[in-house]
């Protein structure tokens, strides 16, 4: 784990120059008449694990498809660091830091779970495509030490038995974690999880719940977690925050969210 | 026999190659790769022996170098006309079928066809290459350098390109093949991904063009029917399997043994002499079929992973 990720949390600390990693603005976004989000806003803290959930259709993913640009907000603002980042691409908000996993695993099938976790290393690699393909030299030396990074993720992922099997054939469970892989292989300073435990058993939940905290914990990596497992989130969670129809309605400590009336409301319905 | 296997085989080996590289980072089905090869032999011929660039600059260097670096800037030119119609046609088509994309490339197929046997008019232009008629004796056989230099380019080539698709670019290409959004997600610049694709694969397109245009039999240059010969590579493609490398190898050469063994035997054959002279041509197609009847995804294209 030592050499899993090149800067550690005490590197993370020293090079900071801004108040909050992450800070959304009231940020608002409809797609024609159906407002989306509707003016939330939050912050994100240097190793913080801040959940956000709320019933199916509350905008949860629409607001990670705002952190890293897919989704442009109409209003509002998005700062990293200090900065905005609206206006930029996907694969530029990638570079700053924000990696993501997805809903609906969007893992690449054919391709073995080595290379898919490599894809994560990308931005972080340091070879032309032409030195790649002469393979001597600076290109060779860059691929094998971003390989090793590779081993390492999948040694901290436990996956060592499927690392040449084409992604597409594995079981559910192992392809989040693949997915999980490849978002840390970005050496992130924020994950953006989506729903890291839909669909899976008690085992595997708990596996990927010991996996989330060790991130935390050994990595100082900043998460957002998005969820519907309640279980997990009040167990792991920082700060949660609760959405309902695009609109934050509750946000603190998982005790304080527990028992707020509003959230038991949008959850539970009116009694 | 042996001499027109390899030759044949390296050209449709080159050409398969260059279109697995777009295949297989972009999804599209290339079928202006023929005319490709037909404009980048025709760039080297003007560079080569009509325009004389960079020739004429260069004084009294020896014809090879001369050669050779108007080859490059007739490569170069190549390069940059694939980056050019990536970004016109194809970049407006992302996210569009399969299909449709696939149609739009034939539709670039005939205009660049058109557009390039214009510039030729009717005579074959020759690409002046210096290796003319000279022949490497080995003793048991004699080879033609234009034949060898075909085999030690396309050797090379493909040894490059399949280190390049397990490296930093490549892995990057192939993700993006799969999942635009994902790959982006990476931090993976998917327009350059494209652009690049485009780029090596007309690149590879222009090189294949100019061994079929010094091609022993028919080494008077490119002319206007140089793009329906590089359209035989298409077997050579299918039955490798679309998207891999080796097996466009496999393909370019199984296709030209083939071809070239059959073209021999009814040479040889008057009885055969039924099936028509040129039966040859027809063969790459039928050993398609009878691949595609067996294993439909090609000798070594990826089958479709479905979960049960």
């Amino acid at each position: 784990m030592s050499r899993l990720l090149t800067r550690s949390t005490e590197n993370r600390r020293a090079e900071r120059d801004y108040e909050n990693l992450l800070v959304v603005d009231d940020v608002r976004l409809a797609f024609g008449g159906v407002t989306a989000i509707d003016g939330v806003s939050f912050h994100v803290d240097d190793g913080e694990l801040y959940a956000i959930i709320g019933p199916n259709g509350a905008g949860k993913t629409s607001i990670f498809n705002c952190l890293n640009q897919v989704y442009h907000p109409d209003e509002g603002d998005i700062r990293w660091k200090g900065k905005t980042v609206l206006g930029l691409k996907p694969n530029q908000t990638a570079e700053l830091g924000m990696a993501r996993t997805f809903q609906n695993i969007a893992l690449f099938p054919h391709m073995n779970v080595v290379e898919n976790i490599l894809t994560g290393r990308h931005i972080r690699m340091d070879q032309t495509w032409w030195q790649g393909a002469l393979w001597l030299g600076k290109g060779r030396r860059d691929e094998f030490e971003n390989r090793e990074v590779v081993e390492d993720i999948i040694d901290f992922l436990e996956i060592e038995r499927w690392r040449k099997q084409p992604v597409g054939m594995l079981p559910y469970g192992i392809q989040k974690r693949v997915e999980l892989g490849r978002a840390l292989a970005m050496d992130p300073d924020l994950l953006l999880l989506d729903e890291p435990v839909a669909g899976m058993n008690l085992e595997e939940t708990e596996d990927m719940a010991r996996f989330i905290l060790d991130i935390r914990d050994e990595l100082g990596i900043a998460i957002i977690l998005v969820e519907h497992d309640m279980g997990l989130v009040m167990d792991i969670a920082d700060r949660v925050m609760v959405v309902d129809f695009g609109r934050k309605i509750s946000e603190g400590v998982p005790e304080v969210v527990q028992n707020d009336p509003e959230v038991i409301k949008a959850y539970l319905g009116e009694t | 026999m042996l001499v027109d296997w390899l030759s044949l085989g390296s050209i449709y080996a080159l050409l398969a190659v260059g279109f697995v590289i777009i295949f297989k980072s972009t999804q599209v089905l290339n079928f202006a790769h023929g005319a490709l090869a037909a404009l980048g032999a025709f760039l080297v011929a003007s560079m080569a022996t009509i325009l004389q660039i960079p020739g004429r600059w260069m004084g009294s260097a020896p014809v090879w170098l001369k050669w050779t670096s108007s080859a490059l800037v007739a490569l170069a030119a190549a390069a940059l006309i694939g980056l050019i119609l990536e970004r016109l046609f194809i970049r407006p088509m992302l996210g569009e079928g399969l299909f449709s994309v696939a149609i739009v490339t034939l539709g670039l197929d005939i205009v660049i066809r058109t557009v390039s046997n214009d510039f030729m008019g009717t005579n074959p232009r020759p690409l002046g290459f210096p290796g003319g008629t000279a022949s490497l004796d080995l003793g048991w056989v004699v080879i033609p350098w234009n034949v060898v230099v075909s085999v030690i380019v396309t050797l090379v080539a493909v040894v490059l390109i399949a280190t390049f698709f397990l490296s930093r670019t490549g892995v990057a290409m192939r993700a993006t093949a799969f999942d635009q959004e994902a790959a982006r997600a990476q931090g993976i610049n998917v327009g350059r991904i494209f652009s690049l694709a485009w780029a090596i694969g007309s690149v590879m397109a222009a090189v294949a063009g100019i061994f079929l245009s010094v091609f022993p039999r028919r080494s008077t240059g490119v002319d206007t029917a140089t793009a329906f010969l590089a359209f035989a590579a298409f077997p050579a493609i299918i039955l490798g399997g679309l998207d891999s490398i080796v097996g466009a190898v496999v393909g370019g050469y199984a296709i030209g043994l083939a071809q070239a063994a059959v073209t021999e035997f009814l040479s040889n054959n008057p009885s055969f002499a039924f099936l028509g002279s040129g039966f040859g041509g027809v063969v790459p197609y039928v050993l398609m079929l009878l691949v595609l009847l067996i294993k439909p995804y090609g000798l070594f294209g990826t089958e479709e992973i479905r979960r049960v």
